[in-house]
């Protein structure tokens, strides 16, 4: 099977420049990259598809032969239809996310989250001796310190201990 | 030919556009779920009778001339899923009926719960029923896409936060399925899983390896398989609890489903057998290790959900017929029982005002029924005799023992580790929010000085300068901790169980409506265990079929010019 090596530059272009913006941090953006992943993909489906030929419409007297494939094209048309659906669901989150939070960032993992709080603890623990820190860099004890009034980070401490 | 064959994938779909036309006649609504639901029941046990007896039954939709056609399939394996998942889904609907949905979530726009649900179900049947690649995907998709939905029900942030991860995996694992069906298409000219099995064969050695690494890929991240299972916990438990169980009982499983359909029909000869016992292997133990560090009952079942799928991998990756008959029988058992645990949690939740272990207590006393719809499923999953996670487990370590290999050995050690593990991290749960009494938990919890549990002492009116955390341009840890407390307000509520009851608050009495559907699952879920000798003997026919590949692929190519 002969492959246009044109579509296939494409694509790989397309589903490179995709891949480096879902790893961005911001919802919209990640969006954007899933698009062009898709768009890259589509273009597969065509290369897959095998040469270019006639419009693959079967007319009674007309010849069948030299037709393209077809079935590539019904399936690119769906995962088309299907991309459109995404889109709209991800940007009405990425609005939604904006309205609640103010940016549309995609957040940290609950888990990480959790570790850290708790990296966060161990920290300022009683039995942990801010004067005699091995890391003079680590302001984040003296930090902690100053008492549950000043400091949100303090109050959250309980939390994590109840949770 | 069989016109049965398409009805559990055409009135679920047909159901939703009625029911989205009735959107101003809830009552009428209701009514139609549950008899479109209750149909494709019935319809899947006629499938499954028939195609136990007559072999897989196969329709070609539109009669197309051959690799252009969609063709259905229902086999032993594809009918038995559709009949368990039916009544799975009935079930839930049925609660989320009781729960009554429609009038207790705040704000959301709660008319689109039945359509949703309803494509969910069609999807599900689609993928159980989708004899070619390409149907498999979009059978997917609009599972997905319903549980999208489903999920971020109402908007708020936590359910926004958690879709997004859960929507932002699924994309990637729907672009590496469309690009593994693109580079299939390229190498063989078909999607048909029939056509694909013989064209395999003829495949170069390196070719079809990528094509298998890249559909196992996109489908381990479906099921939830270890290195790519960790979407899974920080989704689905911000979800309302009917759409939680439904996810956990049928979402991970329609991946295994997948997997198991594809190794078994595409690659006879698979060389990543040790690959996917490693898989299996880390999930069961990972997984499980995961489930014991949680505070939470609802966190705490995701991650016992993921471990278990280790089981289910473990019987595909012996690549032999009692291990497939294993994993079919626990794929069965462990729809039932997760589903039938997170129903009853949500009774929990709502009797008790939270599912944070901290924060409950004295439930056996209080609410027995509930206590004793909780045990046994619970203990079912842990693998008591005689429940059916025991048989499901004993079947998998027998067939893991004529397979002989050590890391099959290893995997027997692992999975009874596991089955320990579990027993702990459920006993643990029992322990603590069902057995001591409600003035323990509170102690325990003042003891650690918890002021928030402390009656009258609202956090927000102590802390007001928190709202500012959230607004100013904080430290990034600043803004972390405001988000976690936001995460922390959907599942933790001010008060405990205790202070709830003094206060005289706990009277929300389960209504019927919701009991039934859950006591009704948790009494299939031990009906499994009275029937498993024909259910097991069932699995192994299944699996027989899956194994000699003959039956189903003169059942689709023999069909194929109508």
């Amino acid at each position: 099977m002969s492959v246009n090596l044109t579509l296939v530059l494409v694509a790989a272009a397309l589903l490179g420049c995709g891949v480096y913006l879902v790893l961005e941090r911001s919802l919209s953006r990640v969006l954007v990259g899933f698009v062009m992943a898709g768009n890259g993909v589509s273009l597969s489906f065509m290369a897959a598809g095998g040469p270019a030929g006639r419009a693959p419409i079967v007319t009674k007297d007309g010849p069948t032969g030299g037709l393209t494939d077809p079935l590539p094209q019904a399936m690119v048309l769906t995962a088309i239809v299907i991309t459109l659906a995404t889109t709209a669901f991800v940007l009405a989150m990425a609005y939604r996310s904006w309205q609640l939070n103010g940016h549309d960032d995609v957040q940290d993992d609950i888990e990480d989250d959790t570790i850290r709080r708790l990296a966060l603890r161990d920290v300022t623990s009683e039995a942990y001796d801010a004067t005699t820190s091995d890391y003079p860099g680590d302001d984040s004890s003296g930090d902690v310190n100053q008492g549950p009034d000043d400091d949100p980070l303090a109050s959250t401490e309980e939390e994590v201990r109840s949770s | 030919m069989n016109s049965l064959v398409p009805l559990p994938v055409l009135l679920p779909v047909l159901g939703a556009g009625a029911s989205l036309a009735l959107l101003h006649h809830p009552r009428l609504q209701r009514w139609l779920s549950l008899v479109v639901l209750g149909s494709v029941v019935a319809i899947s046990a006629m499938l499954l009778v028939q195609a136990d007896a007559h072999g897989p039954q196969t329709v070609w939709i539109g009669a197309w001339p051959e690799t252009l056609g969609i063709v259905l399939v229902a086999d032993r394996l594809a009918a038995l899923m559709l009949l368990v998942s039916s009544i799975v889904t009935l079930a839930v609907l049925a609660y989320s009926v009781g729960q009554g949905m429609t009038e207790d979530e705040e704000g959301a726009p709660i008319s689109v719960y039945h359509p949703t649900f309803l494509v969910l179900v069609a999807g599900v049947s689609n993928a159980f029923l989708a004899g070619d690649l390409f149907n498999l995907f979009v059978s997917f998709e609009m599972l997905l896409f319903a549980s999208y939905v489903l999920l971020t029900l109402g908007g708020t942030g936590a359910r926004v936060r958690a879709g997004t991860i859960y929507v932002l995996v699924n994309l990637l694992s729907s672009t590496l399925f469309l690009i593994s069906l693109a580079v299939t298409y390229a190498a063989t000219g078909t999607l048909t899983l029939a056509h694909l099995a013989q064209r395999f064969a003829e495949l170069p050695d390196h070719v079809s390896l990528m094509l298998q690494l890249l559909l196992l890929t996109t489908f381990a991240i479906k099921a939830a398989v270890f290195p790519l299972s960790l979407w899974l916990p920080d989704s689905y438990p911000t979800a309302p609890a009917p759409v939680t169980a439904v996810f956990a009982g049928l979402l991970t499983k329609v991946g295994v489903y997948a997997i198991l359909r594809t190794q078994t029909l595409l690659f006879p000869d698979s060389p990543l057998t040790g690959l996917l016992l490693w898989a299996a292997l880390l999930t069961m133990l990972i997984g499980i290790l995961g489930a014991i560090a949680q505070s939470d009952i609802k966190r705490m079942l995701s991650f016992t959900l993921v471990s278990h799928i280790g089981y289910l991998i473990l019987g595909i990756g012996l690549d032999s017929r009692e291990g497939t008959a294993g994993t079919i029988f626990y794929v069965v058992h462990h729809i039932t029982i997760q589903t039938a645990l997170f129903l009853v949690l949500g009774l929990v939740e709502r009797r008790a005002g939270s599912t944070a272990l901290m924060r409950i207590g004295g439930l056996a006393r209080i609410a027995p029924l509930l206590a004793v719809l909780f045990f046994v499923p619970a203990m079912n999953l842990a693998g008591i005799p005689p429940f059916s996670g025991f048989i499901g487990k004993v079947g998998l370590f027998r067939a893991a023992e004529s397979d002989g290999g050590w890391l099959a050995w290893t995997l027997v050690g692992a999975g009874a580790a596991t089955s320990l593990l579990t027993l702990y991290a459920v006993a643990k749960t029992w322990a603590v929010a069902f057995w001591r009494t409600p003035l323990e938990a509170h102690e325990a919890l003042e003891a650690i000085g918890d002021a928030e549990s402390v009656p009258g002492h609202d956090t927000r009116v102590v802390h007001p300068h928190r709202g500012h955390v959230h607004t100013a341009q904080g430290t990034v840890s600043r803004s972390d901790i405001e988000e976690a407390r936001r995460l922390g307000d959907d599942s933790e509520p001010e008060r405990d169980f205790h202070t709830l009851i003094q206060d005289g608050d706990d009277l929300r009495h389960s209504p019927l409506g919701m009991v039934a559907p859950a006591a009704a699952l948790v009494a299939v879920s031990v009906l499994l265990t009275v029937v498993a000798g024909p259910l097991y003997a069932l699995g192994d026919r299944a699996a027989y079929d899956l194994h000699e590949r003959t039956t189903y692929l003169t059942a689709v190519l023999t069909e194929e010019t109508p």
